[in-house]
């Protein structure tokens, strides 16, 4: 399972490097959000710098759609999803594979959105490892459950307006925990983000168990 | 399965429709006229008689929603009317907790001032509606019916699996650190008004399995309808064709 999971996570990530898309369009996007949060909130008040958490993870959120979207709109063209269903790989790894992918993806976006925030947003990222533990963990969560949903809306005519009904509300607990375990570190009382890194714990465990034993499934029938 | 001649009802839905229709009508009567309006609350407090009556219906018909896409997807019992049963129950949770959101923001409005207010439940009740506005929708994508039917019962236990977390992820939001924002004023039930909750509980119910009951029979039809439709235009064809089936 892991070396068919890493088969597909290597295929999906060079392509990502050599269309860079995920550097030329989604990452441009997500600093974009940034810049837009500054418009729709005064940025004079503090408004911006108090709800850097937050912003940040809606950022991370409405990118993670794009990312899930493009990774199956890989497999879209020519017959590619036939074409891993054929290939024999096991589709567990073919689960695993294509979330780390994403994964790995949002993780880059995220330094581009820490660098983004402490930059426009004049942040001060203190607890700097509980801000990497919250990172890591929601990603594998947001990841997992995009991948899931990414499989059930991938070639689906409605698939763009339809994913993001689907995932949101899924990965809303991710929003909570992800801005709550930040506003913890960011005001230097990490001991009140403990509960909510392992809400986030919970959450990436659920939706990878879930992904492993569901993603044959719908990957053969839709 | 014997297929009702005219409509969808037969003697046991006609009796049990009587019966929610009944336990409903006693509800209003008993609700609006009969009991009094609250010290605290004033008329506002009748609302109470059919609001956690709408709750516990919606939570009712996501379980069954859930416990039947399960049976779908179990091999053993694999069956599509189990399908059926899980998106006409998925469609009547949406309804009831939709009713359920807009009485109590008119119950909000009344009693707190405000149609809505970031409380625990409320926002909990919220994405349980996107959730499965969601799920609806999925449903609706055209597909062949297996397809349709395997790709809406995972998506179904998925929704489930994240209620108990969406659930815990927005209690801890709104006590973890600011205690409780709303402290819902418990006017102490009992006598006659808890009688009253009870009876709306019932009659809600009542009213969600027979429409249930009726909404699955329809769907039932629906693809019935498909498949004759499908077997009249191949015999118009070869009829024009000139070849004998």
């Amino acid at each position: 399972m892991f070396r068919d999971a890493a088969l597909v996570a290597g295929k999906d990530l060079r392509i990502e490097l050599r269309s860079r898309v995920a550097t030329n369009q989604v990452a441009p996007f997500a600093v974009l959000v940034l810049l837009l949060f500054a418009f729709a909130l005064d940025p004079d008040r503090g408004v911006l710098n108090r709800a850097t958490p937050g912003l940040f993870w809606v950022a991370v959120l409405f990118s993670s759609l794009l990312a899930v979207q493009r990774s199956f709109g890989l497999e879209a063209a020519d017959g590619g999803r036939d074409t891993l269903r054929l290939s024999g790989l096991d589709a567990a790894g073919i689960f695993v594979g294509k979330a780390t992918a994403v994964a790995l993806q949002l993780l880059a976006l995220q330094v581009v959105l820490g660098v983004g925030v402490v930059v426009l947003y004049d942040a001060h990222l203190t607890g700097p490892a509980q801000l990497v533990a919250t990172c890591l963990l929601a990603t594998i969560g947001l990841a997992a459950a995009g991948t899931v949903y990414g499989v059930v809306a991938a070639g689906l005519r409605v698939r763009e307006t339809l994913l993001p009904l689907l995932v949101l509300p899924v990965v809303a607990p991710v929003l909570l925990a992800g801005t709550k375990a930040w506003e913890a570190a960011l005001a230097g009382a990490p001991a009140d983000g403990w509960p909510w890194l392992r809400l986030l714990a919970v959450f990436a465990v659920v939706y990878v168990t879930v992904g492993v034993a569901a993603f044959g499934l719908l990957l053969e029938e839709t | 399965m014997t297929t009702p001649r005219a409509g969808t009802s037969n003697r046991a839905t006609r009796i049990l429709g009587a019966a929610a229709l009944s336990t409903l009508a006693a509800t209003v009567v008993l609700g609006l006229f009969v009991t009094k309006p609250d010290e605290v609350q004033g008329e506002s407090v009748r609302l109470i008689y059919i609001h956690p009556g709408g709750a516990w219906t919606a939570y009712l018909a996501f379980g069954v929603t859930a416990l039947a896409s399960a049976l779908y997807l179990w091999p053993r019992t694999r069956s599509r009317l189990w399908d059926l049963i899980a998106g006409a129950s998925a469609e009547l949770g949406v309804l009831f907790i939709a009713l359920t959101l807009v009485l109590g923001s008119i119950w909000g409005r009344a009693t707190w001032g405000v149609w809505w207010t970031w409380d625990a439940r409320l926002t909990t009740t919220a994405l349980l509606l996107a959730l499965y506005l969601g799920y609806l929708a999925l449903r609706r994508v055209p597909a062949s019916v297996e397809v349709r039917s395997k790709r809406s019962a995972v998506a179904a236990l998925i929704a489930a699996v994240d209620i108990p977390i969406v659930h815990m992820s927005v209690e801890w939001w709104r006590t973890l650190h600011q205690g409780r924002t709303v402290l819902r004023p418990h006017p102490q039930i009992h006598g006659l008004q808890l009688q009253t909750l009870l009876l709306g509980v019932v009659a809600m119910t009542l009213v969600y399995a027979w429409l249930l009951i009726h909404r699955f029979r329809v769907e039932l039809l629906e693809e019935k309808l498909d498949d004759i439709g499908l077997e009249h235009a191949i015999a118009e064809r070869r009829a024009e064709a000139g070849v004998r089936s």
